[in-house]
């Protein structure tokens, strides 16, 4: 029987996605045994990572600056910007490196059912940043659910009356995890594949 | 083509059962909770989907077994070798359902591309009489057997109505836009879900049109649509009714109204009105046509539990007369034999017993 301390952490590590309390255990015992090297690294980070993390202002990413890379890099495509649903989605697509242009995350999807409003998502900051102007494009990659699709509908909606490109991927982005396991062919298909929203 | 070589292992009352020897006519009797209907319930389990219960997972495994259980079957074409199908649950999985075909692992889906499977149960001898409900889910349910993308239209018309339903609940007035953009996912999965209802019935109808009257009643087919079928009329037609609904509490014109209208034949009766033994009839006559249909090249297989209970002698030969002349292996349940008496010579016959199968 471990000590509470030692349990503590344990249990902490089991709720990480995809660890669960035997991966736990076996990263405790891992980081135990390590405690001069590797958990004083993984400390180091973290608490790095804690005091820098914040929100993009910009576009909602999360980066330990701000405006984030993403948002700061110039070699990236302004005119273009497209959105997404989370911050996972974002990181996705980013690391798959098809996208060139900016994103912009909306913090969730509308749903009646979950009392997530319009308001409730930063749709406002995003039809502010198109009215500031230099916006060519907004590509729509909501997820291909029943709220992601009705999130795109109303987005698109409510920029009609802007001077912009609205564009959607074909079938909306697969569900929420499954991102992460995408090669990068099916993703580039779903970028290629975006057809204009009428 | 049929299916030899059966096996339950652990399957609800059935601890290990096993019927070989098969003919186009199979015929299950003993006492009512002997096992039968579960017999035909995991031949069921060969197609895709629930079975004809309809029953979780959890309910099929047997009460004092392992906690898994398994279904096996040899379709035999004649010729060439049997192809084995299998569909089990192990114990440290209970909610997963595992399909084997020749011994490789694959997917529920790919059962149906070896067997068509239909069925008639007790359970829907008041389809007619019942709510509509029950009338949508068996429509789909025929539906979905000649069209597999009816699932996915079905559910996200669910999930949209839900949707919609609630904006509408709202104390505030619901947001246009937002209620645009689920209207235009009601109206494009609503349209197809309904287009494909109209064009299942429509295709029995048609099929049931060339069967005589007599002497096995005739029934009349129609979809009694409810709201527009197309999909900018459909959306028109939510927008329309958005005040209404709002003050009803609930979206009132769409595919979730839809009926199935029947009427027998000959009479011109509306099936509603019709005596026990001529609705069974009508529907036994619904399920062989779109039998015939779902079948498309492919072995038929139609599980018909007590159908012969409520038919007079007149009728239970013309029956067993169509169901010979159908390409569809037969299997047929009953608490006596005496029924059966004109296919007795032709048919593979079992008693089941407490959960235990013998040939007779
Ligand atoms: N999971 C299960 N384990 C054991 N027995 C079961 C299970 N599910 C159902 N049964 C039993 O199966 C019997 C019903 O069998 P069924 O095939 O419907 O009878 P019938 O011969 O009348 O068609 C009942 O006695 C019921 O208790
Ligand atoms: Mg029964
Ligand atoms: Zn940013």
């Amino acid at each position: 029987m471990a000590s509470q301390e030692i349990e503590n952490l344990a249990s902490a590590l089991a709720r990480l996605p995809g660890l669960g309390p035997r991966s736990a255990r076996r990263a405790v015992l891992w980081l135990v045994k390590r405690r001069e090297t590797a958990l004083e690294q993984l400390l180091a980070a973290m608490a790095e990572v804690k005091d820098k993390l914040v929100e993009c202002p910009v576009c909602g990413n999360i980066d330990t600056r701000a405006p984030c890379g993403i948002c700061a890099d110039h070699r990236r495509d302004a005119r273009s910007i497209c959105v997404v649903e989370d911050v996972s989605d974002l990181w996705a697509l980013d690391r798959a490196k098809l996208f060139t242009g900016k994103y912009h995350v909306l913090g969730g999807r509308l749903s009646a059912l979950d009392g997530v409003r319009p308001e409730d998502l930063t749709i406002g900051a995003l039809l502010e940043r198109v009215r500031e102007g230099g916006v060519d494009e907004i590509v729509l990659a909501m997820n291909a659910t029943l709220e992601g699709q009705t999130t795109a509908h109303y987005i698109a909606e409510r920029l009609e009356d802007l001077p912009v490109r609205v564009t959607q991927l074909a079938h909306g982005l697969p569900v929420g995890g499954e991102l992460d396991y995408l090669d990068e062919g099916t993703l580039a298909q779903a970028l290629r594949a975006r057809r204009p929203v009428g | 083509m049929a299916l030899d070589l059966i096996s339950l292992s652990d399957f609800r009352n059935h601890a290990h059962s096993e019927l070989s020897g098969t003919a186009h006519f199979n015929l299950l009797t003993g006492e009512n909770g002997a096992g039968k209907t579960n017999v035909l319930e995991a031949l069921s389990l060969l197609a895709p989907g629930r079975g004809l219960r309809r029953a979780p997972l959890a309910e099929l495994a047997r009460g004092e077994g392992s906690g898994g259980f398994a279904i096996g079957a040899s379709l035999r074409d004649g010729s060439g070798e049997p192809v084995r199908l299998g569909t089990f649950v192990r114990a440290d999985r209970p909610n997963r359902r595992l399909v084997q075909v020749n011994g490789a692992e694959a997917s529920a889906a790919s059962l149906a591309e070896w067997l068509a499977i239909g069925w008639l149960t007790p359970a829907m001898d008041r389809l007619f009489t019942d709510s509509a409900g029950g009338r949508r889910r068996f429509v789909d349910r025929l539906a979905l057997a000649l069209e597999p993308a009816h699932a996915r239209h079905a559910a996200r018309y669910e999930a949209a109505l839900r949707e919609r339903n609630r904006l509408l609940a709202d104390d505030a007035p619901p947001d246009p836009v937002w209620l645009d953009g689920v209207e235009r996912q009601l109206a494009e999965h609503g349209s197809a879900l309904a287009q494909a209802r109209g064009r299942t019935i429509a295709a029995i109808a048609r099929a049931l049109a060339g069967f005589p009257d007599e002497p096995f009643a005739r029934p009349a087919l129609a979809h009694a649509a409810g709201g527009p079928t197309g999909e900018s009329d459909l959306a028109a037609a939510l927008r329309d009714s958005r005040r209404r609904d709002r003050q009803a509490g609930r979206t009132l014109v769409g595919p979730h109204r839809d009926d199935l209208d029947v009427v027998m034949a000959g009479k011109g009766a509306p099936a509603t009105i019709c005596s026990t033994g001529e609705q069974k009839a009508m529907l036994i006559a619904i399920t062989l046509a779109h039998a015939e249909l779902a079948a498309r090249g492919r072995p038929g297989l139609l599980l018909l539990d007590e159908v012969a209970a409520h038919l007079d002698p007149l009728r239970r030969e013309a029956l067993f007369e169509r169901l010979r002349a159908g390409g569809a292996q037969v299997w047929l349940t009953g608490t006596e034999p005496a029924p059966f008496a004109a296919i007795a010579g032709e048919a593979a016959m079992w008693t089941v017993e407490g959960g235990t199968v013998t040939r007779r």
